[in-house]
């Protein structure tokens, strides 16, 4: 019989799952308000997926192009969203990352400098102006180390290789603590919390081809939509346009879109320049149509226009994927990117060193003398648990989420730079706010034992059954279920098979077995992680079908083009009564006039208007 | 494709033993790429510890045929065709369970490091002013992945097992990252010598060696911060200069136009 009375509880005001860029800043600000705080990872601190973001975090600086400001930096996130962003949210990002990134700084990051010595910007896709503060190509990891070494200073509690199982909720239905098990030793502990801040990252690792690690198992949307929260916009999937293709053990590995925005062009196998040929309407003012004004650009030429590689990321991927099924694609079926033609050897060396270590020693290739060779991978999700915009408070009371965890900020498609930059925005916002919830909740609240012991229960069913399904099988087959029948173009009748496997995956599931002992055993954490990530495709891949549309990353084959009526729309997923997952079509609330002007406003119009605001001294 | 032979070490800090396996091995593959497979088709319970599979987290680090290597960035190719891989976790860590090893340690020293105060005065309102030239040296130590494969090899920690004496390379570099920081103005000097044991290291160069990320430590982190120690506690004209003029204060870089 389980004890309850045995398992260990820790109590804490706030409590965060999850330690990447989002967790860390939601810490530290918790913290700094003075509540006691304590952060739940999966991995070792300092490991997660924030180390892997390259090309770095937008802020509208100015530091670089001076004509920069908040208003274009939330226009380019609306236009790159296809106005599915909750407006609120890219207004707060837009507004308050240049101090974030500035704040960053203090603590300890050192970003690449521009001549006058201040933090150098970079351009990336959708961004009119260079805008991302970075380090090379290897932000992310800057962002993490810098957060985790000011935030073992503020008295924040680590718990580190610690998986989070499921929430507990109290009788009036408000969060108010997690059981969770040690990987280590595959112990059980409780987690008393009078607030819980989700930052767990996305789910990617529900296809073949992707950039996430293992971790992205989509564990924040499980455990929200179990606990009754509401997902929302979880068919909008990132493909990044650039990961590698070969050698195949390392296909789907990221290539930053640094390359494109340090100038690197897009070739097919004929040699030709494909990207001129996919240039949406909603941008054609704003992109470069001829190769010599493309170059001019690259030079610094300010009256010339972006090349079209640094399109939007669903419209390169998209643009790749059509010349691969053409018979224009590369040797290993993706598309050549070259840099080396564009810059000089010692340029690229130190504008992207860690691409030029990525592919010399996993593909022996030099990028300073060869074209890569990239295709589309798996890589972010806009959708999420659906937050209020300024409190980040899910549907759930006390439940928090931020990062890619965290639904709206990023609409239909997400531009590069905005995660790194929604990290520091959000994760502030987030630790601030349920920390002030968590001071007005007087006590803990008492523990529902029969839920703490259902969910121990189902965790230690898959060890002690006696038999069953191969979690890394399973998985591997739900990869390819996903990357068949849920991938970047999808159609009714794939998106239905895709739908039927999940229903017999999901059956398999519940025979899992993981072998051996409890004792930081990776066949165990599969399984359960595998739980978490049938839930979240089982989301995508109805929320997919239900969407009649292609917008941003979501491309339906059979409903091309964008549908007006659905831009009215976001799709809302709860779980039913009956344990059912539940679709429903959301009407969205009337953006605020002012916000709706700015982005719907010429980019002419709207810089004018902003220099003369700049000559009477009001920004 | 080609089967090839594997010896992967499980067991736990105390009873563990090398078992042998058997995949097949296809163009292109890393040595993690074979410790998964393993774990997916032969031991479902095999203890690995990885994420980023790109060389940028730092985590998959362990032994292979005896040298501390990142398991992600090393391709199997570098090994002859018939040759058995064997596969240990990191000697100077205690051993949790096969090749994951508790790393804790390394987490308490970073703790004992005072964090960075940026100069007030040189903050601007578009923020603080530094200059490429005067970063570059702490942009070298801040590429550090943390996989700790240089306290894996430093000897006064693996063969010694001065722990308590000892911070070790890779935070002897971290505190060079602050003290070369051309605006931090916290002094770590004292701390560098009585706790953090800078005297210990004797520049053989194990640590630097190994580093995946080609950092300079020895030459560029430790060497540099040994001589200020020396500069502080040894040197009599600069301690005699300190008792006249008082601690000397870092240097802040000009302010350019």
């Amino acid at each position: 019989m389980l004890d309850i009375a045995e398992i260990k509880t820790i109590e804490h005001d706030v409590l965060i799952v999850g330690a990447g860029g989002a967790g860390l800043s939601a810490a530290i600000e918790a913290s700094s308000l003075g509540m006691s705080t304590g952060i739940v990872m999966k991995s070792l601190l300092g490991k997660a997926h924030t180390v892997m973001a390259e090309g770095g975090m937008a802020a509208a600086l100015g530091n670089v192009d001076a004509r920069d400001h908040w208003k274009i930096h939330f226009r380019d996130t609306m236009r790159g969203g296809k106005f599915l962003n909750a407006w609120r949210m890219v207004e707060l990002h837009a507004k308050l990352a240049p101090e974030r990134v500035r704040l960053l700084e203090e603590w300890g990051a050192v970003f690449d400098r521009t001549k006058n010595g201040l933090i150098n910007q970079r351009n990336f896709g959708g961004h009119r102006y260079p805008r991302l503060a970075h380090v090379g190509d290897r932000t992310g990891l800057e962002m993490i180390r810098t957060l985790q070494d000011y935030g073992i200073h503020q008295g924040i509690q680590a718990y580190m290789e610690c998986t989070a199982l499921d929430l507990l909720t109290n009788k009036s239905g408000e969060v108010c603590g997690i059981v969770c098990m040690w990987r280590e030793t595959g112990t059980f502990i409780i987690f008393k919390a009078k607030s819980i801040i989700f930052a767990t990252g996305g789910g990617g690792k529900a296809w073949e081809v992707t950039s996430n690690s293992w971790e992205y198992t989509g564990d924040g949307y499980a455990m929200a939509y179990e606990a009754g929260a509401e997902l929302m916009d979880l068919e909008f999937n990132q493909f990044h346009p650039t990961g590698m293709v070969w050698p195949l053990s390392v296909k789907g590995l990221l290539v930053t879109e640094s390359v494109r925005g340090e100038g690197g062009i897009l070739l097919n196998n004929e040699g030709t320049r494909f990207m001129f040929n996919y240039i949406p309407e909603r941008f054609r003012s704003e992109t470069a149509d001829t190769e010599e004004e493309a170059a001019r650009w690259l030079k610094g030429d300010p009256n010339a226009r972006r090349p079209p590689e640094l399109l939007t990321r669903d419209v390169v991927a998209r643009a790749i994927n059509e010349e691969v099924k053409a018979g224009r694609g590369s040797k290993h079926g993706g598309a050549y990117l070259n840099i080396a033609t564009q810059r000089s050897a010692e340029d690229i060396k130190k504008k992207l060193p860690s691409m030029f270590h990525q592919f010399k020693v996993l593909a022996e290739l030099d990028i300073t003398k060869e074209p890569m060779e990239v295709g589309p991978t798996c890589h972010y999700f806009m959708g999420g648990i659906r937050v209020d915009a300024d409190t980040t408070m899910s549907s759930v009371p006390g439940l928090f989420a931020c990062g890619e965890c965290a639904a709206g900020m990023h609409g239909a498609n997400r531009l590069g730079g905005n995660s790194l930059s929604d990290l520091l925005v959000f994760g502030y916002l987030s630790g601030k706010n349920a920390a002030e919830y968590a001071k007005k909740v007087a006590t803990h609240s008492e523990l529902d034992k029969d839920k703490v012991i259902r969910i121990i229960r189902n965790a230690t069913t898959i060890l002690n059954r006696e038999s069953g399904a191969n979690p890394y099988l399973l998985h591997e087959e739900l990869e390819h279920n996903m990357q068949a029948n849920v991938g970047i173009i999808r159609t009714e009748k794939e998106l239905n098979k895709g739908i039927d496997t999940l229903g017999k995956i999901k059956e398999a599931y519940k025979t899992v077995k993981a072998k051996g002992t409890s004792q930081f055993n990776p066949g165990w954490h599969e399984a359960l992680g595998l739980r978490n990530l049938l839930i979240t495709s089982e989301a995508v891949a109805h929320a997919a079908l239900l969407r009649e549309e292609s917008r941003g990353a979501h491309t339906r084959a059979d409903f091309p083009g964008e549908q007006e009526h659905w831009l009215h729309y976001n799709i809302v997923i709860t779980k039913g009564d009956d344990g059912e997952m539940r679709l429903v079509k959301v009407e969205r609330p009337a953006p605020d006039a002012e916000l709706e002007r700015i982005a719907k406003s010429s980019i002419d119009t709207l810089e004018m208007e902003i220099e003369k605001e700049r000559e009477q001294g009001k920004t | 494709m080609a089967t090839r032979k594997f010896q992967i070490y499980k067991g736990d800090h105390k009873n563990g033993e090398l078992v042998n396996f058997e995949t097949e091995v296809n163009e292109g593959m890393v040595v993690l790429d074979v410790v998964l497979k393993i774990q997916a088709e032969l031991a479902n319970d095999l203890a690995v510890r990885w994420n980023c599979k790109a060389g940028k987290c730092g985590s998959c680090s362990v032994e292979i045929n005896g040298k501390p290597k990142l398991s992600c960035m090393t391709r199997m190719n570098q090994y002859g065709p018939d040759e058995t891989i064997t596969i240990t976790p990191l000697k100077t860590f205690p051993v949790i369970k096969d090749i994951v090893t508790d790393v804790s340690w390394n987490y308490t020293q970073n703790k004992r490091i005072k964090p960075v105060k940026l100069a007030p005065e040189a903050k601007t309102d578009k923020g603080y002013v530094m200059y490429q030239e005067d970063v570059g040296r702490v942009q070298e130590f801040r590429k550090c992945i943390e996989c700790y494969l240089c306290q894996n090899v430093c000897h006064i920690l693996r063969d010694h097992d001065k722990k308590d004496e000892f911070i070790g390379p890779r935070f002897m570099i971290r505190v060079a990252s602050l003290e070369m920081h051309p605006l931090d103005i916290v002094d770590r000097i004292p701390e560098l010598k009585k706790e953090f044991g800078s005297g210990m290291c004797n520049v053989t160069r194990c640590c630097t060696e190994v580093c995946p990320e080609d950092i300079n430590i020895t030459d560029n982190g430790i060497i540099p911060l040994k001589e200020r120690v020396i500069d502080r506690f040894y040197d009599p004209v600069t301690i005699l200069s300190r008792k006249i003029f008082g601690k000397r204060k870092k240097k802040l870089p000009p302010i350019k136009p």
